[in-house]
């Protein structure tokens, strides 16, 4: 399932944050979004599900599978929500309930929008721990979040984002409030997520570093526009937009280090 | 606080009011990992009556003393001028009521009878106090439980409407009443509402808590309400339901303001969460989001809230009892005080201490039922 965005723009109390957004997220591919803070990321992550704050104004197309997200229906946009498109936050200190045990977090919009039983919902939920390498996740589900540590809570996020077998996950800095040593272990697990799924991965993150190790497709933005897109290879390395060399000359060292064999 | 560096175990949102209640854990010390974990409630709850059990021991021990160190003579207060002036009758009397003794004789002995029940005879009354109060507490309970009930009711929904609907008209309006009825003392309220719906309108039934021919329903609970409906005297039900409510009203109108205010505030700092707009992006049906993500939430500073007002509400019951002729311990106190009743005077410094203890500890067990970080520190 492709996600494709067109000519998005979007503004918030009269500021104008998205000038025309264009991006396309295939199955099975990560497409990475990089750019300054207030450049708009966060906002086009947002925007395609529909959580914008009140008093935004968008325009253009948000399309999955043929279905405009924009001109939807907000009660029908509601199903597609967790169900089709899922979203991971940047701090999963702050994006679980803290109140609430990982169990139900994991289960309460699986069983509203597939209908699953309450024991069978348990049961695909200890799987979704163990898909996400939580350890003994038949217990795991019944603790409630501030049991585990930072890392943790952030592969339980992204098991309450697969729970309905999403085809669109959107990441937004999913690894920046988390240790470094910490970060790998999680975008491993985006990646491998995205191959074996064929989820379409938009991820959002200022972190080139990040980009480059999961992105297939990168896309830069400045100022609510993307200036340049194209294959993780040839952006990081042969950048055409000025703005994207000022990126990458920001980095320490020698820029990016891409892995060796390519995919 | 930032929303990125909140620490996880944050004990919710704007616990600041916490004075006579007892704050939920502090950050840091939650946390712990599994242990600890084993039927957490039920030692949590454990825990906490057993503290209140100390407190209620330490609130006799309080009554007792205060009582004692309010200056003034009861012999005098309580025998006339010509017994007076015969010391063998106020010895035989200070002998009758225990007060030949020394302190802590007498507080042991008062400590005593507390255990059997007894909380000596009311030398006014000349009943025993257990009855007087009996028969006077009911009558408070009724009418300062209706009272926050009402509050409750009211004062989250308006809040939450105010907090959902924030700063549109309904907003702006129960924003300023909220105002309104915080800043409006009881006592006038009273007085005000007393002569404007029985004397002037009549729409209200008068002072009491029954018509005056009514005879009181056999007594169960001591609730008119109550006692009424369980004989099924309906009649005796809507009389007493009718003289409830004015009072109530009254009485509730303050914490309304107050919980309206704090349940706003709340659960706007709720809604600005991060784990709100990931329900959001969930797709859980709006009632989910609303009750499990943003109401339980902010339910941790409006039970504090509603824990501090029920005291305050108590205290004013006093002028509100006065007013509305409602007969309740808050005449007996004030009776009993300017009497030096002093059985009297310790046996309502005990029952309103209870009642605080009572109110405290269920502030206490509702934070561990609302926020399960409470339980496992």
């Amino acid at each position: 399932m492709t996600l494709t965005i067109s000519g998005l723009t979007v503004s918030i109390g009269g500021a104008e944050i998205l000038r025309g957004v264009d991006l396309e997220v295939g199955a099975g591919r990560v497409h990475g979004l990089a750019g300054e803070s207030g450049s708009g990321k966060t906002v086009t992550g947002l925007a395609v599900l529909g959580l914008l704050p009140h008093g935004s104004r968008t325009a253009g197309r948000i399309e999955l599978e043929g279905r405009d997200l924009l001109a939807m229906p907000a009660k029908r946009l509601n199903a597609v929500r967790g169900a089709e498109i899922a979203m991971v936050f940047q701090d999963p200190a702050t994006s679980l309930h803290p109140m609430v045990t990982v169990g139900v977090q994991l289960t309460e919009h699986m069983r509203h929008h597939l209908g699953v039983g309450r024991k069978e919902a348990r049961d695909r939920a200890v799987g979704l721990l163990a898909k996400v390498r939580i350890p003994s996740p038949g217990t795991a589900v019944d603790r409630y979040p501030h049991q585990f540590s930072g890392g943790m809570r952030q592969r339980i996020a992204i098991a309450v984002a697969l729970a309905c077998e999403p085809k669109v996950l959107i990441a937004d800095e999913p690894t920046t409030a988390l240790d470094v040593t910490v970060q790998a272990g999680i975008l491993r697990l985006l990646r491998g997520l995205c191959d074996d799924l064929g989820l379409a991965v938009l991820l959002v993150t200022h972190d080139l570093g990040v980009m480059s190790a999961v992105a297939d497709e990168v896309s830069v933005m400045k100022d609510g526009l993307v200036v340049e897109t194209g294959p993780r290879g040839q952006v990081l390395t042969e950048p055409r937009h000025a703005y994207t060399r000022v990126l990458l000359e920001s980095l320490p060292g020698d820029g990016p280090k891409l892995p060796q064999e390519e995919r | 606080m930032s929303p990125t560096s909140a620490p996880s175990n944050e004990p919710g949102p704007g616990t600041a009011a916490q004075g006579a209640t007892t704050a939920p854990a502090p950050p840091g010390r939650t946390g712990r990992g599994p242990r600890g974990s084993r039927r957490p409630l039920a030692r949590f709850l454990a825990r906490r009556v057993a503290v209140a059990l100390l407190l209620a021991v330490a609130i006799t021990l309080v009554t007792f003393v205060l009582t004692n160190l309010v200056p003034g003579d009861p012999v005098s207060a309580n025998l006339g001028q010509q017994a007076l002036g015969d010391p063998a009758i106020v010895a035989q009397w200070r002998a009758d009521h225990g007060l030949d003794r020394p302190l802590p004789e007498q507080y042991l002995l008062h400590l005593e009878g507390l255990l059997h029940g007894d909380l000596g005879m009311s030398q006014q009354s000349h009943r025993p106090v257990r009855d007087d109060l009996a028969e006077f507490v009911p009558a408070t309970l009724e009418l300062a439980g209706t009272a926050i009930l009402i509050s409750l009711v009211l004062g989250v929904a308006f809040g939450v409407i105010a907090a959902l609907r924030r700063d549109r008209l309904s907003d702006h309006v129960l924003r300023i009443a909220s105002l309104i009825g915080i800043s409006v003392p009881t006592f006038w309220l009273a007085l005000v509402a007393f002569y404007v719906f029985f004397f002037r309108l009549q729409i209200t039934p008068g002072s009491g808590r029954i018509d005056p021919g009514m005879s009181p329903p056999p007594q169960v609970t001591g609730l008119y309400t109550v006692d009424s409906a369980l004989s099924g005297q309906w009649d005796v039900f809507a009389s007493a339901v009718g003289h409830l409510l004015a009072p109530a009203l009254v009485l509730a109108l303050y914490t309304i303001g107050l919980l309206t205010r704090f349940t706003r505030s709340a659960v706007l700092e709720v809604l600005g969460q991060d784990y709100v707009r990931a329900a959001r992006a969930k797709g859980l049906p709006g009632r989910v989001v609303l009750f499990r993500y943003v109401l339980r939430p902010a339910l941790v500073p409006i039970i504090t809230v509603a824990g501090l007002a029920f005291g305050s509400l108590l205290s004013g019951t006093v002028l509100v009892e006065a007013v509305f002729a409602w007969p309740g311990v808050g005449q007996y106190a004030y009776k009993s005080a300017t009497t030096l009743d002093l059985p009297a005077v310790m046996g309502v410094g005990l029952v309103v201490g209870l009642v605080y203890l009572v109110i405290n500890l269920v502030v206490d067990v509702l934070y561990g039922v609302v926020d399960p970080r409470v339980r496992v520190s």
